[in-house]
């Protein structure tokens, strides 16, 4: 019961930067050259007036574009997209297939980001402005600095032609008739190149976070407190640093969930992997308007989803956050 | 001079700034040392670097110069970088000063538009205003720049927040200055300088954002740059991979560069955190 109050305040707080986001959208819609009719007009080859005007009635083309914006937020609220162009489908089936891979591809860069993130933002503070420090620094700078995409054929190009050691794209291997686990580890030895590729600038300012905000807890008086008691360091780091050291990390999921999601649609390219991100590109391609909103929605609605599960992750990590709310 | 020695002192910011020259060497001899247009045919196609002392950088599939591409790519992205950052800045410090300053209702409803467009995953916007404006040169340095501003909006309506109520902002309330006047003339000047360091940050993704618009294809394509030269050379990449190779260095060393520059002035800025 709490965890739906929770829910549902967190979406009402959520509501306005939606609407906000949805009547941007309509208006980006309006400015584009050509509306839903000329798409179609022009997919059947020509038609004459009175079947324009016709089809413009039946799409409500006529109304104004106050009732048409009610109208399209009306319809989004029963997640009704409309139709993809391209696909001849529902926009919504278009992108529910499209929604498995990347949040595979996003749930395993992240938490590969922050697994190794972490421990080596861990190494740098223990060992601040001594060789190994300065060493994952600057990795982490260099890597911060890396187009994904060019990482990503580089990736591909050493260890898929060069190497030949993985795949050099693709969501599995085609007509495989795999099953059971063997499907499983196919599609993982797929991934492991676009899921290295995309976390690697994650890995960079995970690392950074963690070794600044282990540095800021390391100051603070409970630590010197901890050690006047006489605790052996490796117990400070573990259980009085690094635990408070880890929140600001957790923050940085939900604040990076856009970045990523964005990322993905560049790997999802490279790669030739069948997720959201690559069909907001293909749809960009073939100018069907209505699929890449439709996207856009959705990935705002997944980021809206992904911040209320790290507020909920946040308030189990830190039991002060419930005590003020 | 004396904030100059305290930032030459990191030998990280040094770098970066002799990285920062360097590139902004090729930027202004790219006119000099390749007058021709970069796009242009120059010879046969795919030559190895250093197999033909015409073209030391080799060429592309298509047979261009990729060393003029890489000279005339640096303008490219450093205009692109600088004027989407400018804009970002423009936007986010407007937007962060009307609202820190007047709070209320205001600050309630620039920081939802605010809040809509963290939501959003920039690059799914960019693309947006892409796919509706067309991609020529100066709709994407706009869009780049309006899906840049909100970090600097946060950033700017947190320093007025902090500021607005200080005595010299009260002294030149009493002494009957306009909103105008306090929010442009008193308040900003204090609160732009970490805003200025971050700066840094925006250009240096706004240098990636072009270049992942240009590799997708999705760039003006008929300015020389170094993401759609690595979208070239994809389709060659099992045999010349240097085609790929060779601009991706220079997008790393660039966005390295405006990161450790910003980086350094941060730090020069505020001693007391150099450590972290």
């Amino acid at each position: 019961m709490r965890f739906l109050t929770l829910a549902g305040r967190r979406l009402a707080a959520a509501l306005p930067a939606l609407l906000i986001i949805l009547a941007g959208l309509f208006l980006l819609l309006q400015l584009a050259p050509g509306d839903t009719v000329d798409a179609l007009v022009a997919q059947i080859g020509g038609a004459d007036a009175t079947v324009i005007e016709e089809l413009r009635r039946h799409y409500a083309l006529d109304r104004s574009a106050s009732s048409r914006l009610l109208d399209y937020l009306w319809r989004l609220v029963h997640l009704d997209l409309g139709e993809s162009a391209i696909y001849g489908k529902p926009v919504i089936d278009v992108i529910v297939e499209r929604i498995p891979p990347t949040l595979l591809l996003m749930g395993s860069a992240l938490a590969l980001a922050f697994g190794f993130g972490m421990v080596l933002g861990i190494v740098a503070a223990l060992r601040v402005n001594r060789w190994p420090d300065t060493l994952i620094s600057t990795l982490g700078l260099v890597f911060y600095a890396t187009p994904s995409f060019w990482f990503g054929l580089m990736g591909i190009f050493v260890f898929a032609v060069y190497l030949g050691w993985l795949p050099a794209g693709g969501y599995g291997t085609i007509a495989s008739g795999l099953a059971g686990w063997a499907h499983i580890a196919d599609i993982a030895w797929h991934l492991t190149l676009p899921v290295v590729t995309l976390a690697l600038i994650f890995l960079a300012i995970y690392l950074r976070i963690m070794r600044a905000s282990m540095l800021e807890v390391s100051t603070l008086d409970f630590v010197r407190t901890a050690r006047a008691k006489g605790l052996p360091e490796s117990r400070v780091v573990t259980r009085h640093v690094l635990r408070n050291a880890l929140l600001p990390m957790v923050t940085l999921i939900g604040l990076q969930t856009g970045t990523m999601l964005g990322g993905s649609v560049v790997v999802e390219c490279v790669f030739a992997l069948p997720g959201l991100g690559r069909l907001a590109y293909e749809s960009v391609m073939q100018r069907d308007l209505n699929t890449l909103l439709g996207v856009v929605f959705i990935s705002a609605l997944l980021v809206i989803a992904i911040n209320f599960i790290v507020d909920l992750l946040y308030a189990r990590l830190d039991p002060r956050i419930n005590a003020t709310h | 001079m004396q904030f100059l020695q305290a930032y030459l002192r990191n030998p990280a910011a040094a770098f970066g700034l002799v990285l920062l020259a360097a590139v902004l060497a090729l930027a202004a001899t790219a006119g000099l040392l390749f007058p021709d247009n970069p796009l242009g045919l120059a010879g046969r196609p795919l030559q190895w670097p250093f197999s033909n002392p015409r073209f030391w950088l080799g060429t592309d599939h298509t047979g261009r110069d990729i060393a003029a591409q890489i000279f005339h790519g640096a303008r490219v992205s450093l205009v692109i970088g600088f004027v989407a950052t400018v804009i970002a800045i423009l936007i986010g410090v407007l937007i962060g000063a009307l609202a820190g300053y007047y709070g209320g209702v205001i600050d309630d409803l620039l920081m939802r538009v605010t809040e809509a467009f963290q939501i959003l995953p920039n690059f799914l916007l960019l693309l947006v205003l892409v796919a509706v404006f067309g991609s020529n040169m100066e709709t994407i340095v706009v869009a780049i720049g309006v899906v840049s501003w909100p970090p600097a909006a946060r950033l700017t309506r947190a320093e007025f927040l902090t500021l607005r109520n200080r005595e010299f902002v009260q002294a030149g309330r009493t002494l009957g200055l306009g909103d105008a006047r306090l929010i442009f003339g008193e308040i900003l000047p204090n609160a732009l300088p970490p805003v200025i360091v971050y700066a840094s940050v925006i250009m240096a993704v706004a240098i990636l954002l072009e270049s992942a618009l240009a590799f997708l294809n999705l760039s003006d394509p008929n300015v020389p740059s170094w993401g759609n030269l690595i979208g070239g050379g994809r389709a060659v990449l099992r045999d010349q991979w240097y085609v790929s190779a060779i601009p991706g260095f220079a997008i790393l060393l660039t966005v390295l560069a405006v990161s450790l520059v910003g980086q350094g002035l941060n730090d020069a800025l505020n001693p007391k955190l150099k450590n972290r």
